[in-house]
């Protein structure tokens, strides 16, 4: 029977009886070493490859000593492995005058994470059941503001921000923070709600209406339940977001309670000091732990998440 | 009595639309204070001499005026440019291939997309400090060539003036090229299996049936990303920040970075106000055509 390779490489004049009696069938190639087969994979394996080696050469050179990163090249395995740089990167590691390594800035960033996550994702799905479901005058307008929003640069709005809570006296707090993730998490997790209580048949709404259900009894007893999947994808979503983000950390927050990006940019560009290669590959491995822990254990809801961003209202 | 469950309703929605306005309250004001607000606020103010406070003493466009005969801005935006211009081909080009090649009813295909779109989860923090390590010219790429044997080789874009941005490309590339992967592949996906069988019996080669057939059906796809890719590298700063600091000499400055160092460091708020308006100028070149075609002129999916 013609595979998918003799059909791409034919021109006109394959028998077509052949092709459509594959066709519905489904042209699943056989594996095989076929030039097409080994071109496709040894490109996929390749690229592969390109993509990994950043995560090899971090983690083996935070097994290293110094001596050794010295001498070797950052390729090479490690010959004499410690785990001294990440217990060095953990607790002892110096920012400025704190000498507490990067554990400082993560339990911040978990002081922060945990709430931002919880606030925005609670106040985004009852925004989005109101738009869905509860639609009143105005509504519309509100966001499309929120969703123009999205895309205007955080940069025109970071100052405003930084007066607002100076105003009401949680600038510089993580709490101030936590606002801020909530404001900045607010049109995409919105969208999503939104979108997701619109794909809701209407009559069971309207069943619990009749019934005399009120806004929130519907969405406690009706609607959370049933969405756990698009909050479990806002959570991922929320959680990579918030644990990456450096500039809000940089701005609204002091080196107290600087998140962990921030506080690890800090300890790798200092400029005081001998570069400790193997600790600052240590300490960053260990910032980019939580995301990565957050997108191998979600698999493909990350993608979901990732697909919900693209989606248009 | 279906109807006259709706009927009921009509009328007592006056009332009990009062939970969801409270209930929309956080939205209403991040709306309105926070994104048009904020805004307004700080357009308005870019046309003052704010130095440490802001203050309403306004200098028409002075500000602007001082933006754009500062060699450090017009250093911010030609390196946005060509980091802009070639990230947005080569995450494209890149990011459509390999979801071509994915999309080939392939094995373990499941692998080689979790391998794609790690990075996508990382911090830009992360991925600066990792590809700083990486191209660090005593220890990295350019000192394992020449270890192998080839003494001559020079490839150290993080302190070299002329080519740090693109330093800053591949690390920025290898970030976020699976996120393109991947809205291109679901892109793909949503392509009628019939469309590739009825190429395949007019023998179409494949390439061909790509170029000609899937690209121009993926049109909203490719609109989309573009957008996504597009607004993502305005906000381009925790990269270079990371990665470079800005240097070596300023030479990998960028706007958004510019704008916090006026703000936040230099105590210059009006400079700083009058970059974020270009920020956002620049961003409504790119939005306002593009939610016009989408939202406005003609549905289309």
């Amino acid at each position: 029977m013609a595979d998918v390779q003799t059909l791409n490489t034919v021109a006109v004049g394959t028998d077509p009886v052949t092709d459509r009696i594959s066709g519905p069938r489904g042209a699943k190639p056989r594996p095989k070493l076929s030039r097409r087969n080994i071109f496709i994979y040894g490109t996929l394996i390749v690229v592969a490859a390109y993509y990994l080696v950043p995560l090899y050469v971090m983690v083996v050179t935070s097994l290293k000593g110094m001596p050794e990163i010295r001498l070797g090249n950052i390729f090479a395995p490690p010959v004499d492995i410690t785990f001294e740089p990440w217990v060095k990167a953990w607790a002892t590691a110096c920012t400025g005058l704190n000498c507490d390594g990067l554990s400082r800035g993560f339990w911040n960033s978990v002081q922060i994470t945990v709430p931002s996550v919880i606030f925005s994702i609670a106040v985004a799905s009852v925004n989005g059941y109101a738009l869905s479901n509860w639609r009143f005058k105005g509504a519309d307008t509100f966001f499309t503001i929120l969703i123009v929003g999205a895309f205007i640069p955080y940069q025109v709005m970071i100052y405003p921000i930084v007066i607002l809570l100076r105003e009401i006296g949680l600038y510089g707090t993580l709490w101030g923070l936590v606002i801020v993730h909530s404001i900045f998490g607010m049109p995409i997790l919105t969208l999503l709600f939104r979108n997701y209580f619109s794909s809701v048949p209407e009559e069971l709404f309207k069943a619990a209406r009749v019934d005399g259900a009120g806004f929130w009894r519907i969405y406690f007893v009706i609607m959370l339940p049933m969405a756990l999947p698009i909050f479990v994808v806002a959570i991922i979503i929320q959680i990579t977001g918030v644990w990456n983000d450096f500039l809000f950390g940089v701005i609204y927050t002091k080196p107290d309670t600087y998140p962990m990006t921030v506080q690890l940019n800090n300890i790798v560009n200092s400029v005081q000091g001998v570069k400790e290669y193997n600790v600052n590959m240590a300490a960053t491995i260990l910032t980019g732990l939580v995301p990565l822990f957050v997108y191998f254990v979600s698999g493909k809801l990350f993608v979901r998440g990732i697909a919900a961003g693209a989606v248009k209202g | 009595m279906n109807t006259s469950g709706t009927a009921a309703r009509r009328p007592s929605q006056l009332f009990r639309n009062l939970n969801a306005k409270v209930a929309s309250i956080p939205m209403i004001l991040t709306a309105l204070m926070v994104f048009l607000g904020g805004t307004v606020w700080t357009i308005v103010y870019s046309f003052t001499n704010s130095k440490l406070l802001p203050r309403l003493k306004f200098v028409g466009l002075d500000q602007y005026e001082r933006l754009w005969s500062a060699p450090r801005w017009w250093t911010s935006i030609e390196n946005l440019v060509v980091y802009g211009v070639l990230s947005l081909i080569f995450s494209l080009v890149i990011g459509f291939v390999l979801a071509a090649l994915l999309d080939q009813k392939i094995r373990f295909e499941g692998v080689f997309r979790t391998i794609f779109l790690y990075p996508f989860a990382l911090s830009f923090v992360v991925t600066g400090l990792t590809w700083q390590w990486i191209l660090n010219p005593d220890f990295g790429v350019q000192h394992l060539v020449r270890a192998i044997g080839w003494e001559s080789f020079t490839f150290n874009p993080l302190y070299d003036q002329d080519i740090v941005i693109y330093g800053i490309l591949i690390a920025g590339l290898w970030q976020g090229t699976g996120l393109v992967m991947c809205l291109m592949l679901a892109g793909l996906r949503g392509i009628d299996e019939d469309i590739w069988k009825a190429a395949r019996v007019d023998g179409i080669p494949m390439w061909k049936t790509y170029l000609f057939i899937v690209i121009p059906m993926m049109r909203p796809v490719f609109i989309t990303t573009l957008v996504i890719i597009a607004s993502g590298i305005v906000r381009l700063y925790d990269l270079v920040v990371a990665q470079t600091s800005g240097g070596p000499g300023g030479a990998s400055e960028v706007p958004a970075k510019y704008v916090y160092d006026y703000m936040f460091l230099a105590q210059n708020l009006g400079q700083g106000f009058a970059a974020s308006t270009m920020m956002l100028l620049s961003v409504a070149i790119i939005v306002v055509p593009w939610a016009y075609l989408e939202f406005g002129g003609g549905k289309r999916g």
